[in-house]
Order: C-alpha cells, then structure tokens, then sequence
C-alpha cells in the first residue's frame, strides 16, 4: 500500500500522493508548490542555484545539510525536513546571511544568490555555537558548489565573515528535532505512483529481501549520479529501492585494521573518518572531491558502486588495498576493489546483491609512503583528466610494495602492473623512477575527450608519478608547497 | 492615506551639493535577491491553460533533411502540438542584420544543436521527452568545423574586412627587428546562471504579450513580429531582470521568443519555452575563438614600427553579430598602443557550430590579445620587461601630437593610461615582485612564478552611431513617489541602480524615494540592446532628460506660487526649498498637482559628434576610451600544467563613478570571467561537430577558490572630459581585458623554464595541458 511521503517546509507538514518517484525536490517546489526562490541553472548538481537544506534525525541529534534539490527525488524528503531560501526571512528584516551578502554587495543578477544564502546558512549553522568567523579554507569548502557568474566571488567571501559579525539568529534544533520525531518512521515506507514504486528499508535484512524480490530495481543512495540519469537522459528507472536509510549501512567502524564505512555513510563523512588517518595524503582530494552539497548527499559505496572509470576515490582505495563487502540472500561476498571492476562500467555485482560496505586497511606500517593527486581543468568542483595513487611501503630505501592505480586513464580505476613491478624490491632511486615512468605507457592507453588528450594524460601521468619521487624520494624529500600549485 | 506634510519655515540648511549619485548604494534589488522574492521569468505565477514547449535539435552539423517523422513526438504523452518551419506565419528568420538564421531548421541543417521542429506539451517534462523521440532522416553533406579550416575555404559569412594605414611593407622591411607568429584564442559560453526563457501570452486582436529573459526587447519585438506576420504595435516584450546576460541575451534570445510567440498565437493559449542547460549551450552561440598569423616589425627600444595581423574568427552558420564584433576586434587591435604602420585583415569564418555571439568585451578582447602577445614576445626578444615595452608602445599623452591617433583615425584625447599604470605598478610593488618571482624561480626546479602587468584602453559607444540612443520615462506619482522606467535591461549590472540615482539626485530625493521598473517595449520605444557598456550610460542621460524636463516645471510652478526666483528653488535632501523655506516633497508635488502641473515626462538622449564610414573602417566611433590596468603574480606547476592565481591587482578609470560599490563589483567579476576565458574555459567540440561541453560538468567557468587570497580592486580617480551622464565612464567590458596580466604572468612563469630565452607558444584557454605543451615546446627549444 502506499504511503504519502510526509516532509517539513516552513514549519509545516507536507503530505504528497501524487507525484511521480522521480519528480525532484526543485520541480516540486517551483511547479508544485510555487515556491520560486530555489532556482534551476543546470539540472544536474554542478551549479548550486537549487541548494537547499535537509534537516534529518541522526545519533540522536539533527544533522542539517545542504544538497542540490535539481537531483534529488521528493520521496527521500520523507520524514525529513526541507529549508529553502524562504525559511530564512526574519520578522524583522533579513538573516544576518542575507543582510551580510546585502552590505557586501554579495549579488548582482541574483539568479544564483538564494543557492549561496543557502549554503552560507550552512556555514552559519556550522558555527552556530562556537560564533568564529569561518578561515578561507572553510569558506571555499563550503561555497565549492555554488558558481557565481557576475561578482567574482570576492563579495561572497566578505559576506561569509561579515554575517558572524552581525546580530545572531538562533536555529531551534530542539523544536525541530521534536517535529521530525512527530513524523518519523521506525518501519519502512513505501510509496507508488501510477505502477512504480519507491522503497525505503529500515534494515539490512528488509533491504535484502527488496533486492531480491525486484531484482531490475534501480538502487538508489546519494542520487548524485542517478539523480542525472533522470533529469539528463530522461531515463524510466522502473521501481527504486532507497538505501540511504538502512540503519546497519550507516555505521562506520574500526575493526581487523580496517575501517569499515556503510554504504550509505555520505562521501563527506566518510573522507572525515578517513581523513583523520590519512590527514596529509587525502585532505586534497576530499576538499576537492565534488562540492560539500554533493558529498553530503553521495556515498562513498555509491562512487565505488558506480564504476565510473573517472571516480576519484577508487584510485586512493586500490592502491591501499580496500574491500568491497557485497550482501545478498546467501550472505556477504568481500572482494579486493581492484578485483570488482570488469571492464567499462561492469561490476562484480550479482543482480540480487547490493554492496553493503566498503573497507579501509589503516595505517599499518610506517615504511608506507601514500600521495593521491587529482589533475582536473578546475580547482573546485571538477571530474578529473587524471587521477592518482601511490602507495610505496617502503624498508630503508628499498620499495618491499607498490600499489599504484590510476583514474582516467582506462576504462575503469586500475593498477600499473608495468610501473608496479619496476619499482618492487627495488631501490627507491631515480632509475628505478625512471624505469616506473617508462613502464606506466605500457600499463596504460589513454583516451582524448573534452578534459584532456592522450598525451596529456599519459604525460602528466608520468609527471604525477616524478612528483611523488619529489615528495617521497630518500634523500631531500620535497614537501607538498614545492611541488604543488595549491599548497603553495 | 498619506498626510501632507507641512511646509516648515527653516534655517537655510539647504545642501550644497544634494548628491545621490557618486555613492555606493547597494543593488536596487539585493534584499529581493537575498530573499529569492526576485522575479525571474520562470517565477512569474503561470495563467491557467499555460503549455510548455521544447525544441527538437539536429544531431548532424551539416545535412540535408530528407523525412521528418514526427509521430512519435504528437502521440507523446501530455504533446498538444508539434511545429516545423512551415507552421511559422512569417517569415522564418531571427537573424539581428543579415537575414540568414532560420528560427526553424528548413531542408537543410548547420550544425549539432539547430532547432528542427516545436514540441508543445502540458509540462517541461513532457515536452522535453517528446522531443527526443523525432527520426529525422539526415543526408549528410561535408562541415567545417574550424575557422583555420573556414579561411582556407574561403567560407565567410561576410566579406572579410580591412583596416590599413602608413606603409605595414616598407616599415617592416625597415625595421631592426621582425617577429612573425600565429595564435589561437578559444571561445567563450556565456553560462548566465539564468538560461535563455520566454513566455508568450495571446492577447486581444492578435495582440502578444512576451516575457522574455533578454537584453534586447525590442529588437525581440522585431522578431516576433515578423515571425508572426504581425505589426510591431501587437507585439509587447518585457523584461524585469536578467539572470545573467554577458552578451548571450543580447540576439539570441529570439529564437526561444520566436518560437514561444509562434506556439502561443497557433494554440491561442500561454506557452513558455525554457531550454534545458545542455540544449541552451547546443543551440545558442558563444563568444567567437580567433586565429591570428601576425608580422611585427620593432625597433631596439622595443617600439612596434610595422604591424600586420589577419585575423578570422570562428562566426558559426550564421552571420548573427560577427561582422560588429569583428569590427570591435579591429578597432581595439591597438588596445592603449600607437600603431603608425599597420594592416588588419578581419574574416568571420563560416563554420558548421552555433552562431557566434556577443559576449561582454564582444571582440575588444579578442582584438587587443593579440598586441598583447606580441608585445610580450617583444620583449622577452629584447630582453626588457614588458612593461618597459607596453610603455615604449602607448598612445602620446593627449598634448602629445603624432601617436594619438587610432589606425581608424580617431584622436586619443582623454588618454590617462601613463598615470594609471604608474599608479599601479607603484601601488602593486611590481618591480621589487618581479624580481621576487626570479629569485624565487631560480631555487625553484618544480614550480615556477610569473608575473605581469597589462593595460586597458577600452572605446565606448556602439560602433554603429545610430545605435547610440535611448529613452526613458520618469512619473512622479501624486504621493511624491518616483517611478523610472528606460530603456535598459538589468542584467545584474545595476542599470536600475544607476538610473534611479540620476533621477533621485535630478529631484533631490533619497534613492529609497524612487523605483525602477521592468523594461518594456510599450513604455519606451525602439530602444538599443543594453550592450556594448553603454547601459548607463544612455539610459542614464534619458532618464536624467526625463527628470529634468519634470523639474523644471517644477521649478516653475514653484516660481510662480512661492513667489522666489527661479534660481532660488532647489531640489534637496527630499525637501524643495524656496528661498529659506522648504516643503517636503510629497507635500509641495500635491500642490503641484493640484495646480495641474504634468508631473512626468519622456526624455531622449542621442550621444554626440559619433561617426563610422564602415567602406574605409574610419571615424570617430567611440565618445571617449576607459581605461584600466592590472597586475597577476601566479605560481606554475611545470609537471603537469597546475597553476593558482595568487594575487592580482587593478586599477579601473571608471571616471567619476556612479556607484563604487557596483563598478568596484563589476571590474571584479568581469577580472574572474575573463580569467576564465583565459583558463579553464575550454569549447571542445568532437569529430563530428558536436559540442562536448554542454553543461557545467564538463564546461568549467571559476568557481570560489580561483578568488585570489589577495584582490585589490580600486578605481581610478579621474572626471571623463566628454560629457557623459555626471562625468562618470562605462565598466561592463572594459575589465574583461584585465585578466590578460593573468595568462601572461602564466607564460612568463613558463618563460622561466628556459630561462627566459624563449616564447612559450602558450595558446588561450590557458588550460592545465595547454600549459605542459607550452613548457615541454620551452624544455625542446634548442
């Protein structure tokens, strides 16, 4: 039986029947609700004129994120509450955030100003208790995923210090944790609309059960990729099985040296747990994996479930010698990553198995020498030309393993045998560099497409892995600023 | 009600100078922008029965259409209507000069992207599906795809156009030292955050009402007119607010007014077209790329003494407003420059993509980079600074006679672009950080800095005189509320900001007094595009006209009933003042009223003394030049072509601002987008002609951390000797060009790689692998 997908908007609640699975969070608002503050500028997660922010219960407390609502299906807003540009006006005037982008002069054509409020207001909240003016740093995290095609940015930055200067304007957490309590759901929810159905599970166990008993079902997590499926290529998903609320899947724990991360802990969790091992190797990638709304909406499984051959986790996964844990009816499955991907978008992925977890090896050994670089055409917010590992472990000066994997430069995220084996049990020294550089046209026959040719990307592969000698090298290792654009 | 105020018998405490104008006034709209209540398009509640249409694209660039089957799309569900070329009651043209851009595809196809055939549906979603679901029967024919390919096949939209003066053969024959090179510079999307919408509504007697997202409505008033076989008098095109324009909105906005009017008037019902991001980008054109083989002739001091350049750009099927930008490009080929012997050769090269379009600087960048280029090769040649070279190079003071006068013939006689760089490169520590970035360079094996300063000198005014017009209309409302409506588009600029401080400060009001509104084709007529940075400029002065012709009467009507003199009736601090009493506003425009005094006006604003022959390229096209400069310190990777922008600096000469806080905000923004044009804005397009980057996913405009850490913006303090409106200058194009410092810091950080000895043969965008190409050509040089 159906279920109205029940949501929060403006400290009311919201009961839809009868829109289809697929509709977006933004078509329902502009077109169904006619609330027109939330813009569209592309339709697929790269502009940030939809943000908005999706409050939710989580440990206990409320967790209240941004995500692009031009990609995101209304029934995952159930039992949730939605935020958008009108939330935020005061009986008195403005939110500091919108009298702060004001006295900046932070808009010029507007069209993008109620995305950037938005987001802003997450920053806000993010130092609600602790009052700081954000650093740069956090400013451009959480501002990655809004373009701005009139001021340069230069007044937003401004307006992100100015708005904690200004009078405060408190969140009631408490009120709305008690309203999303009022409406949660402790059982799964299932709604249909015209002969297609959308399905939360609670548990792992109802979630295997779903799978198998829609076996063509489209799964679905963060819904940054199949969010575009929709609105891109305009594609019938038939019947959805909604992950992201599985309770065991958003569990990230440490055990057997591994730490293991739910398939549907969010990309931006799960870099945080990992980054607090690996703070220098991946504080690069993380802030530049996607924008802050797309890693709090995708999942880290989701990217490596999604086989893309440009994923920017899969490369720094393979290369540590991360699993991939499967489930379905029989039990789990646990494979090597490397060993996961096929070919072009294939997996090793059963039609009644979903992919429950994915595992980390910790730092184990302090012979372990790990850089991850990304070469895009932008800084923020841009899938790679080419992306990188390299993991040496390595005794003295002598190189006892190399796991070295590339994105973008084959059909999916793969290891450099070649490279590999020229570098093994030998002496980390140049030659053996420049032995690894030669191997690595072998391993590898790039393709040219709109972000970079062949060459570049075999070239620049070659110069990825002398940059990582530079760092890593025995005698007068390079530190990051003197090899890198942006730490210096 | 509102009470009428009372007069007040006061001290004289009348202000010298009642200045509403010159302050740094927040945009008219930011609050209704920060609360997303600002009305776009696509906000503006719907009239029931609206439908929604979707343009059906071809996927060849050049083909015969053999069959359209459209069964598919009319059985699709929730279609109301499919459309082709025959279905358009007019004529089938939206094309802004030469009558050669069909609205609809008509038995042959010029490129991925043309639009085929109308869908009408009861959604957006609907009648996007639908649209996918035609089988179009193509026969295909060849395509030419670059304008290198264009110019070998002498295929031109237009005939090509040449600007020559003095003897470019003898004086580079003559000269100490010859360089000859070549150059690519890419094109440009526009990416308005807001894409390309209208609304058509039916209205009484064939009447239709038209909201449009555009930057010329009437000129979109023209189109549908036509297409609908209509007389401009039933054809009403309005338009509040642009979410971003940059040029894109400017003509080619007609085709998606066209084809929502042409849908509305056959089903009699509301239909709104609004494109899709990818489809917006397929369709529509974007700021031309060029290609240029040059020949300099140059003397020891770095002076250019002979200067040869043919240049052609990439135009599209179409000639759309090629042929104007190409002039633009000629015309600013000199950029703040004395060129005494010079030959430019312009052609708009006619390729199977989109039509190439206005985008903001609308050839002057595309004009001037390529001086800038070789005046940086000049000077690694000669080893000197370039600066020392774009020095040796500038237009004479105006007092100076001799190298003041453009290759058009136009005397420079406001020129400040001696001061303005000297400003600069003290205020900005040039020197001490050029050689900063040598010492720094020389213990550096991986990354390498580069710095560079680059000067602006900018012509306002349509090239076209006649272009160069406006109207405004100001009400004074019995309440003493102002109304101001004119004939410029906002776009994010702050046309409505600047014109409503013109007319505040005409009637002695606070801007809070006074309010802007849409513009709209049946208010003020047959206005110019708000392009070419004249926005303000133009509407400004009308809207000032308009106030003015009000106050007069005022002033009047003041005379007479206060019994003072004319001259001792002042408008001020929201009060009039007769003489040493005062009345508020609103009150005293009762009394007015009252007297039957008319309360608005009209006002008109031609610019003066502008001349262009277009047969010999010479005139006086521009009323005065802007000017700016700006420093770019940048660190390079040199192993893969990563670079970051670490600090720039410039200086604008906007003359005596309008409004700081908007100019300040516009040389900013213009800096970021022509950094990206520059950059990481990369048009690629495949084999068989179709645009890969289509959407921002693969379409990489700046984004929050390519902000420099460190950005000092500041204007330059100078009156514009023409009698522009309150002596100010334009700023929309001009700071486009500022960012050149940007990719040539970039090449001077590759220079360093070979030590400085050799011209890294950097093309534009700038990308990650452009510049390892670069470097490794550098690393190769013998």
């Amino acid at each position: 039986m159906s279920q109205a997908i029940r949501y929060l908007h403006r400290g009311q609640l919201h009961q839809v029947t009868d829109a289809e699975p697929t509709r977006t969070v933004l078509q329902h608002l502009r077109e169904d609700r006619r609330c027109t503050g939330t813009k569209e500028g592309c339709a697929e997660g790269d502009c940030g004129a939809c943000t908005v922010v999706v409050g939710e219960l989580k440990d206990g407390g409320v967790e209240l994120k941004t995500v692009n609502s031009c990609i995101q299906f209304l029934p995952t807003l159930d039992g949730k509450a939605l935020f958008t540009v009108e939330d935020l006006k005061q009986p008195d005037g403005l939110h500091p955030v919108q009298q702060a982008m004001v006295e900046c002069h932070g808009s010029q054509c507007g069209f993008c100003t109620p995305g950037f409020v938005m987001s802003l207001w997450g920053l806000y909240l993010k130092h609600e208790a602790d009052g700081r003016a954000p650093a740069r740093k956090e400013i451009d995290d959480a501002l990655s995923g809004n373009l701005c095609r009139c001021t340069g940015y230069r007044p937003i930055i401004d307006a992100a210090r100015r708005m904690q200067e200004l009078p405060k304007v408190a969140f009631d957490r408490e009120a709305l944790g008690a309203a999303l309590h009022a409406i949660r759901r402790d059982d799964s929810f299932s709604y249909t609309h015209e002969g297609r159905s959308f399905h939360v599970p609670r548990t792992l166990e109802q979630a295997v059960a779903l799978r198998a008993q829609y076996p063509r079902a489209t799964l679905l997590s963060g819904s940054t990729d199949v969010g575009l499926w929709v609105t891109k290529q305009m594609r019938d998903l038939g019947d959805i099985i909604y992950l992201n609320q599985v309770r065991e899947l958003q569990q990230v724990a440490e055990q057997d040296g591994m730490l293991e991360i739910g398939a549907a802990v969010s990309l931006n969790d799960a870099y945080a747990s990992v980054c607090r091992h690996y703070p220098d190797e991946l504080g690069e990638l993380w802030q530049r994996f996607a924008s802050l709304p797309i890693r709090n909406a995708g999942t880290l499984a989701g990217n490596i479930a999604n086989g893309s051959p440009i994923g920017d986790s899969a490369p720094w996964m393979i290369a540590l010698g991360s699993q991939v844990v499967l489930r379905g009816p029989s039990g789990q499955r646990v494979l090597a990553l490397e060993d996961f991907y096929l070919d072009y978008q294939k997996k090793d992925l059963r039609a009644d198995e979903i992919v429950e977890a994915v595992r980390v090896p910790l730092r184990r050994d302090d012979g372990l020498r790990l850089r991850t670089y990304k070469l895009a055409k932008r800084f923020d917010q841009d899938i790679s030309a080419v992306c990188a590992a390299f993991a040496l472990t390595l005794d003295g000066r002598v190189v006892r393993e190399a796991r070295i994997a590339f994105g973008g430069m084959a059909a999916t995220s793969r290891r450099a045998p070649g490279a590999e084996a020229a570098l093994r049990g030998r002496e980390w020294n140049e030659a053996a560099l420049e032995d690894a550089v030669a191997a690595l046209a072998a391993d590898y026959t790039p393709l040219a497409d709109m972000r970079a040719s062949a060459g570049y990307r075999m070239k620049a592969a070659q110069n990825l892995l002398r940059r990582f000698w530079l760092e890593t090298r025995p005698d007068n290792p390079l530190p990051a600023q003197s090899v890198s654009a942006f730490a210096a | 009600m509102n009470k009428p105020e009372p007069i007040t018998a006061i001290a004289p405490a009348v202000p010298d100078t009642w200045a509403e104008v010159g302050k740094p006034h927040p945009h008219e709209s930011a609050r209704l922008h920060v609360l997303g209540e600002a009305t776009y398009t696509d906000d503006i509640p719907e009239l029931h029965g609206t439908l929604h249409a979707a343009l059906g694209l071809s996927q060849k660039a050049h083909a015969k259409l053999r069959g359209i089957d459209l069964s598919a799309v009319s059985q699709a569900e929730g279609v109301v209507a499919v459309y082709t070329a025959r279905d358009i009651p007019g004529m089938n043209d939206c094309g802004p000069i030469i009558h050669d851009d069909p609205i609809l595809a008509d038995g042959v196809v010029q490129y991925v992207g043309q639009p085929v055939f109308i869908v009408v549906a009861d959604t957006h979603d609907h009648a996007r599906r639908a649209a996918r679901l035609a089988k179009i029967d193509y026969e295909e024919l060849p395509a030419i795809l670059t304008p290198q390919e264009a110019k070998r096949a002498q295929s031109f939209v237009l005939p090509p156009m040449h600007l020559a003066r003095g003897d470019f053969r003898r004086a580079f024959e003559q000269a100490p030292h010859r360089l000859r090179g070549e150059l690519h510079v890419g094109g440009q999307e526009q990416f308005y955050l807001e894409g390309q919408i209208s609304y058509a509504v039916p209205k009484e007697d064939n009447g239709m009402h038209v909201w449009c997202s555009t930057q010329h409505p009437s000129e979109m008033q023209h189109v549908v007119a036509h297409a609908l076989g209509l007389h401009s008098h039933h054809v009403t095109v309005e338009c509040r607010r642009m979410g971003g324009g940059f040029g894109g909105k400017e003509s080619q906005s007609a085709l998606w007014a066209a084809c929502a009017a042409i849908s509305a008037a056959r089903l009699k019902r509301p239909v709104k077209l609004r494109p899709d991001r990818d489809d917006d980008m397929l369709v529509t054109g974007k700021r031309h790329c060029f290609h240029y083989e040059y020949e300099i002739g140059y003397g020891d001091d770095g002076r250019i003494l002979a200067a040869k350049v043919e240049m052609v750009s990439r135009a599209g099927f179409s000639a759309d407003l090629s042929g104007p930008v190409a002039t633009r490009a000629v015309c600013h080929f000199d950029n703040a420059y004395y060129l005494s012997d010079v030959d430019i050769l312009a052609m708009c090269g006619k390729t199977n993509t989109q039509s190439n379009t206005a985008f903001r600087g609308f050839g002057g960048p595309q004009g001037a980079i390529a001086i800038e280029y070789v005046i940086d090769e000049i000077a690694r040649n000669l080893s000197m600074d370039p600066l020392d070279v774009r020095r040796a190079n500038f237009y004479g003071r105006s007092d100076e006679e001799g190298r003041n006068v453009t290759p058009y013939g136009q005397k420079v006689i406001d020129n400040v672009i001696h001061e303005l760089v000297a400003q600069l490169e003290a205020d900005s520590g040039y020197r001490e950080r050029r050689a900063a970035t040598r010492a720094f360079n020389a213990a550096s094996p991986v990354l390498k800095k580069g710095i560079a300063i680059t000067p602006v000198k900018f012509g306002i005014s349509f090239n076209l005189p006649h272009l160069n017009q406006a109207g405004a209309l100001v009400h004074v409302y019995v309440d003493g509320s102002v109304l101001v409506n004119h004939g410029g588009t906002e776009m994010g600029q702050g046309i409505n900001t600047k014109v409503a401080q013109v007319v505040a400060h005409e009637l002695g009001l606070d801007l809070s007094r006074v309010r802007a509104t849409a513009t709209d084709t049946s208010k003020v007529a047959n206005t110019s595009a708000t392009a070419a940075s004249t926005g303000a400029d133009l509407n400004g002065k009308a809207a000032q006209d308009a106030a003015r012709r009000i106050r007069e009467r005022l002033t009047g009507f003041a005379s007479a009933h206060y019994q003072v003199a004319p001259e001792q009736v002042r408008f001020a601090d929201n009060q009039v003042f007769f003489g040493d009493r005062a009345e508020p506003f609103p009150a005293f425009i009762r009394h007015a009223y009252n007297a039957r005094v008319q309360l608005w006006s009209d006002g008109f604003y031609a610019t003066p003394g502008l001349s262009w022959d277009a047969a010999t390229m010479s005139g006086n096209p521009f009323y005065y030049f802007a000017y700016g400069a700006a420093v770019a310190e940048v660190v390079v990777d040199t192993l893969t072509g990563e670079w970051k922008l670490l600090r720039a600096d410039a200086l604008y000469d906007a003359g005596k601002s309008l409004n700081p806080a908007i100019d300040i905000g516009q040389v900013e923004g213009a800096f970021i987008q022509g950094m990206g044009w520059l950059t990481t804005e990369e048009l690629w397009w495949n084999a068989s002609g179709k645009l890969m980057t289509h959407a921002p996913s693969t379409y990489k405009i700046p984004a929050i951390s390519d902000c420099p850490e460190q950005f000092h913006v500041k204007l330059f303090e100078n009156v514009n000797p023409a009698d522009s409106i309150h002596r100010s200058k334009a700023v929309g194009e001009p700071p486009l060009l500022l960012p050149f410092s940007v990719f040539f810091a970039i090449r001077d950080a590759i220079a360093a790689v070979g030590d400085y000895r050799h011209n890294p043969p950097l093309q534009a965008p700038a990308t990650c692998e452009a510049i390892l190409d670069a470097v490794e050509a550098v690393r190769a040089a013998p």
